[in-house]
């Protein structure tokens, strides 16, 4: 067991990897010499050597394409978007050969593509965005979101060890910020929902960063016994989990990062409405960012990012219904 | 960077009378095959829409014909004779265009669409040329692991308009990769012709990537077989890519529903006499073999794949959702036949 923060969590599964399957490679822009824009790779080209730890052009589709071509001969590419924004740019290669390759043609695709996301630093309209919605509506893409130092290496060692591609959604926000206990070695953390705090009066879905902006608003709020369900992973959805935690609750706020439209927290709202009807005590409330791109000046960002303030009141006028 | 010529790769042929039979065998099937999917799609019983390769069979052909059995294959729609080659039974082609539970893809998807991953290929997406990206990442793990193979691809002259055809041009002159590109040129991405598609030879830009350009007749097997073989032996022996520009037309519509109307007569009347299977049928009988013994065969065994075809089952509904993700250890491509002389007395590479 050790501290990491959530950065270097996402780093020893990737080293873990590397050492326990010579399938494993890193690709990915300025990741090899430079050690990645966030140095998540930082010493790695040193242990495992540039053909492992690849700086490849730069080029987005060629990553995700060339990736699937190296899976379904026998490797377990693991890539990295610099931005998480920049996978517009390889979209097509992953909607369309690598989520349908299994379906249409029995070939599984083993790839990871690891996309820091999310906002809270300036870093505006390209650098701050949460797409994890844009692959949950794509057949064949699993979805997962990390929250803690010990989910991030857990997941990470679950997605490059799936025969499926797997988009792991790591918030940048919470690189350095966050730390915990990690236990060593490779284990595997399931993509499954986990409870982070336990309530009962009602409970807060939420995933990523949100997790932490959730606990904190909801710490001390007027007495309340508040549950915080951290979803982990978005594709496959825990339904069974977040139906567990609205039965026991009766009262939902679901709070995500990315723009409101179509969300992750539009799909849970969707199976609550469907599942839970009878469960509810009060309206499903949704705490997200509007449907805006991600402003650059703090003071407009913070306008919509979604805060600890926004969750308190959410949470309050519905404790109050 | 010199432009081999169509000459150039002709010379000295590595094709034995029983590989020239073969490959005429291949384009033989291919034709029939399309021609039989034309008709059932005629009488209602093929789904969706119909896309051939009328008069283009030598490309994928010969350029299949050279690949080995450990090579891998990203086949595009018009390419049905490189399934033939690698071992695709005929009754599966014609329950694939079915949207049979015995075709390739069990009836997920339709046509030319297939890949059968037991015989190393991977079947296209419509989005064009994504394939070629995937072909070079073949070629990437095959050169990090020391493997002598390659992987090849075709894609057509439209698809050199698009980004990922100079991603994958970049990506694999950058790495030296083992791959062979090949440029299906047929004068008309559906309706648009070469000269509203680039305003220089694509195979030009081989050289501006750091590699051999080499155009071919696209109507000659053989050319493209030697072509294609060259090719080979230059991936694996390290010396990276190359694009062949295979110089053809596409005898019929983009699909069974357009009338070429867009295309002048005289251009498809002067391509007519320029036939492939024409061609290889006066090699083989210049070589003593008994092409309407080929040709009798070759009819059988349409005949009976289509009853066999025909008889299968359609998909069951209720599996219309499985499959969608893979579970438990993910199983690579495997290996498909490669019916070349050269492959069965050769290395385990098979290069002569």
């Amino acid at each position: 067991m050790a501290t990491l923060t959530y950065l270097q969590a996402i780093s020893a599964a990737l080293r873990d990897e590397l050492r326990d399957d010579e399938r494993v490679l890193m690709m990915g822009e300025d990741i090899g010499v430079f050690g990645g824009a966030f140095k998540v790779t930082d010493g790695f080209i040193e242990e495992f050597g540039a053909d492992r730890v690849m700086d490849t052009p730069l080029a987005e589709s060629a990553i995700i394409g060339t990736a699937i071509g190296a899976a379904v001969v026998g490797m377990r590419p693991v890539c990295e978007m610099q931005f998480s924004d920049f996978i517009a740019c390889g979209f097509d290669q992953l909607v369309n050969v690598a989520g349908k390759m299994h379906y249409r043609q029995g070939l599984a695709v083993p790839i990871t593509v690891r996309l820091p996301s999310g906002g809270g630093f300036s870093g505006g309209p390209f650098h701050s965005q949460n797409p994890e919605a844009w692959f949950m509506h794509s057949p064949g893409i699993k979805v997962v979101a990390p929250a803690t130092a010990e989910d991030a290496k857990g997941l990470l060692h679950a997605a490059i060890r799936d025969p499926n591609p797997v988009c792991f959604m790591e918030h940048k926000h919470l690189y350095r910020r966050i730390k915990g206990e990690v236990p060593d070695g490779i284990h595997e953390t399931p993509m499954t929902a986990r409870i982070a705090r336990e309530g009962s009066d009602l409970v807060v879905i939420a995933y990523g960063a949100m997790v932490h902006v959730a606990l904190e608003a909801t710490e001390d709020l007027d007495g309340a016994s508040v549950e915080v369900l951290d979803l982990r992973s978005l594709v496959p959805l825990d339904t069974e989990a977040i139906l567990a935690s609205v039965a026991k609750c009766s009262k939902v706020v679901i709070l995500d990062e990315a723009n409101a439209t179509c969300a992750a927290g539009a799909q849970v709202a969707a199976l609550i409405a469907e599942h839970a009807f009878e469960d509810l005590d009060g309206p499903v409330t949704r705490v997200s960012t509007p449907d805006v791109p991600i402003p650059f000046s703090p003071p407009l960002e913070q306008a919509v990012l979604p805060g600890v303030e926004r969750v308190k009141e959410a949470c309050r006028e519905l404790l109050a219904y | 960077m010199a432009t081999q010529t169509a000459q150039q790769a002709q010379a000295g042929s590595h094709l034995l009378p029983e590989d020239r039979a073969a490959l005429l065998r291949a384009m033989l099937l291919m034709r029939g095959l399309e021609e039989r999917a034309m008709s059932l799609y005629r009488q209602g019983k093929v789904p969706g829409s119909f896309y051939d390769g009328y008069g283009q069979e030598a490309v994928s052909a010969g350029a299949a014909f050279a690949m080995a059995p450990a090579d891998r294959l990203c086949v595009l729609h018009r390419d049905l004779a490189a399934h033939v080659i690698r071992g695709v039974p005929p009754a599966r082609i014609l329950a694939q265009y079915l949207g049979r539970a015995t075709g390739v893809t069990r009836g997920r998807d339709g046509n030319v669409h297939f890949g059968d991953r037991h015989l190393g290929c991977v079947g296209m997406v419509s989005m064009l040329p994504d394939m070629m990206l995937v072909a070079t990442g073949m070629a990437m793990a095959f050169k990090l692991r020391g493997e002598r193979r390659c992987a090849i691809t075709w894609f057509g002259d439209g698809s050199t308009s698009r980004g990922d055809f100079h991603e994958a041009m970049n990506w694999a002159g950058v790495q030296k990769l083992p791959v062979v590109f090949v440029l299906e040129n047929n004068q008309y991405a559906y309706s648009t012709p070469l000269d509203k598609q680039f305003a220089v030879d694509p195979v030009e830009r081989a050289a501006a990537y750091g590699f051999s350009g080499v155009t071919v007749d696209g109507n000659d097997a053989e050319a493209m077989f030697e072509a294609t073989r060259a090719a080979r032996e230059r991936a694996i022996s390290g010396q990276g890519p190359t694009l062949i520009e295979a110089v053809t037309m596409r005898m019929h519509g983009h699909a069974a529903h357009d009338d070429m109307k867009y295309v002048p007569k005289e251009q498809v009347e002067e391509w007519r006499k320029r036939d492939p299977i024409d061609r290889q049928e006066a090699r083989v009988t210049g070589a003593g073999g008994d092409v309407e013994a080929i040709r009798g065969s070759v009819r059988a065994e349409i005949d009976a794949a289509a009853e066999e075809a025909l008889a299968a089952p359609m998909p069951d509904p209720a599996g219309a959702a499985e499959g969608v993700f893979g579970v438990g250890e993910a199983e690579p491509l495997g290996d498909g036949l490669a019916p070349w002389s050269g492959f069965a007395t050769g290395a385990p590479e098979g290069v002569s």
